[in-house]
């Protein structure tokens, strides 16, 4: 087959595993913004129990490699209980990486979360209360935005690093686009034994990203108006 | 019956007892002055009369109501802290208005909140509103602020910051609006605009205790002053018994002290 045949075929098999990607980046970004926000009142919960308890699980997930995470999640409910609950289906290996992505990015949102919290002066809580504002509305209506506004830059930095780690879903055997590339290595389609398809995937990363660090930057600008 | 009364307030910080036993009343309408040097407990006083800091003891008490009483240990609960909170207003040294929004935006806020509790908002939800909005301009009219509303606090003056805090605290019609040290983080070219409105809100008899540094305008906006050092009240009673005849030996040296102070300025 030459070059201009196989084209055409890798491309729309990089585009099939690209759309995987975009899925689990998106359904990681939906999952794990709100968890992580569970998390961050949890571990800095005055209740030591709780508190206890989400530093611990913060430190497991952000102190294993994702990789572990993702073997664990998705091997250990078959081949330790004899349980597969995820099913031997791409849309179980979806689901499998999908819950392991939305826990660790959690967990790392949970911290920037934090620290962008804990930035924002005490004074703004103490003008808040001496309104009569409960503490739900002075979160929401007095700290909220000036929180977003300051995680904004360290988020942006997790944000295009998921879109990179999701290749990890690879590891079991999700259809991600690193999988589509390597598949043409061994055999696929007619095409076998060729590596460009895999460097290719590159590319794919780099415009997504390129397109992300703009939305960021937009958003950002658009924070500009106070200080 | 004093608008304010305030019995045997204690408040320790771990070791350190930062107010022993004090005790005043304030009438209605009248301004009380709270002077001393720092440390001495002034800013703690006004932190527990907006419930800021729980006292570890005493009562206080808001037109003959009891709103706070350290010897019942039941604790009370969030919404009645709130409640109790609404006598009060507070204007912060730091200004500790929010960043996102407008000078109106940062009057209207609270209002706005609290307007959601109210049984007919919503039926009435634009009227209300801009009821709000006219009340909130109103106050910004009145700080000398008309033409400031819409701009972001990065884009006022420390004292049009603060101006916009006065009305801020203003818009909840509190019975007793309290400054901590309303003027110590302007330049002085600033501090006057901000006395003046706190002296325009004296001659409208808006009840006011103000903590401050500036003897000569506690002297003259004052009906009654009162002396604190080391966590007690050393001396209090009118500006004229303070100020000029004083026969407590701490409060002339705190005076002579001030004094020689701005004749170095």
């Amino acid at each position: 087959m030459t070059f201009a045949e196989q084209f055409p075929i890798v491309i729309n098999s990089l585009n099939d595993g690209f759309l995987q990607t975009l899925r689990l980046f998106g359904v990681t970004l939906l999952g794990a913004v709100p968890l992580g926000l569970l998390i961050c009142f949890g571990s800095t919960s005055r209740f030591a129990p709780v508190r206890i308890i989400f530093k611990l699980i913060i430190w497991v997930v952000r102190g294993t490699p994702l990789m572990i995470q993702l073997m664990i999640i998705y091997f250990m409910p078959g081949l330790v209980f004899d349980n597969p609950i995820w099913g031997g289906a791409e849309s179980g290996r979806f689901t499998a990486a999908a819950v392991a992505f939305i826990i660790n990015y959690a967990c790392y949102f949970s911290e920037i979360y934090r620290g962008g919290i804990q930035s924002i002066p005490v004074g703004q809580d103490e003008a808040g209360m001496v309104l009569g504002l409960t503490k739900g509305q002075i979160f929401l209506h007095v700290k909220l935005l000036q929180m977003i506004k300051r995680i904004l830059p360290p988020m942006s930095n997790e944000i295009l690093t998921l879109v990179k780690d999701t290749s990890l879903a690879r590891i079991i055997s999700m259809h991600e686009i690193i999988w589509a590339g390597e598949a043409f290595m061994k055999g696929s389609q007619g095409i076998s034994g060729i590596i460009w398809p895999l460097f290719f995937t590159a590319i794919y990363y780099l415009i997504f990203n390129g397109v992300l660090t703009v939305v960021l930057g937009k958003i950002e600008k658009k924070l500009e108006f106070f200080r | 019956m004093p608008i304010l009364e305030a019995e045997h307030i204690c408040k320790s910080f771990g070791k350190t007892e930062v107010l022993k036993d004090i005790s005043f009343s304030l009438e209605k309408s009248q301004v009380l002055s709270i002077i001393g040097s720092s440390g001495s407990g002034k800013t703690t006083l006004l932190r527990c009369l907006n419930f800021l800091e729980t006292p570890d003891s005493g009562i206080i008490k808001v037109n003959g109501e009891t709103i706070f009483d350290g010897g019942n240990k039941t604790k009370q609960s969030e919404g009645q802290i709130r409640n109790s909170r609404l006598h009060f207003g507070l204007v912060f040294q730091s200004f500790n208005l929010f960043p996102q929004y407008t000078a109106l935006g940062n009057v209207m806020l609270a209002s706005q909140l609290h307007a959601k509790e109210r049984p007919d908002f919503k039926e009435r939800k634009k009227e209300i509103y801009a009821e709000i909005e006219e009340m909130g301009k109103d106050l910004l009219d009145q700080m000398g602020l008309s033409d400031r509303m819409d701009n972001y606090p990065h884009q006022l003056s420390g004292g049009q910051c603060q101006r916009v805090a006065i009305a801020r605290a203003l818009a909840l019609k509190p019975d007793i609006l309290c400054f901590d040290e309303p003027t110590s983080a302007l330049d002085p070219e600033l501090t006057g605009e901000v006395l003046r409105v706190i002296k325009s809100l004296a001659d409208k008899k808006m009840t006011m205790i103000i903590v401050t540094h500036e003897m000569a305008f506690a002297h003259d906006v004052s009906d009654f002053v009162i002396f604190m050092d080391d966590g007690r009240i050393m001396e209090q009673g009118t500006p004229q018994q303070l100020f000029e005849n004083t026969h407590e030996e701490r409060t002339k040296q705190f005076l002579h002290r001030y004094q020689q102070d701005q004749g170095q300025i």
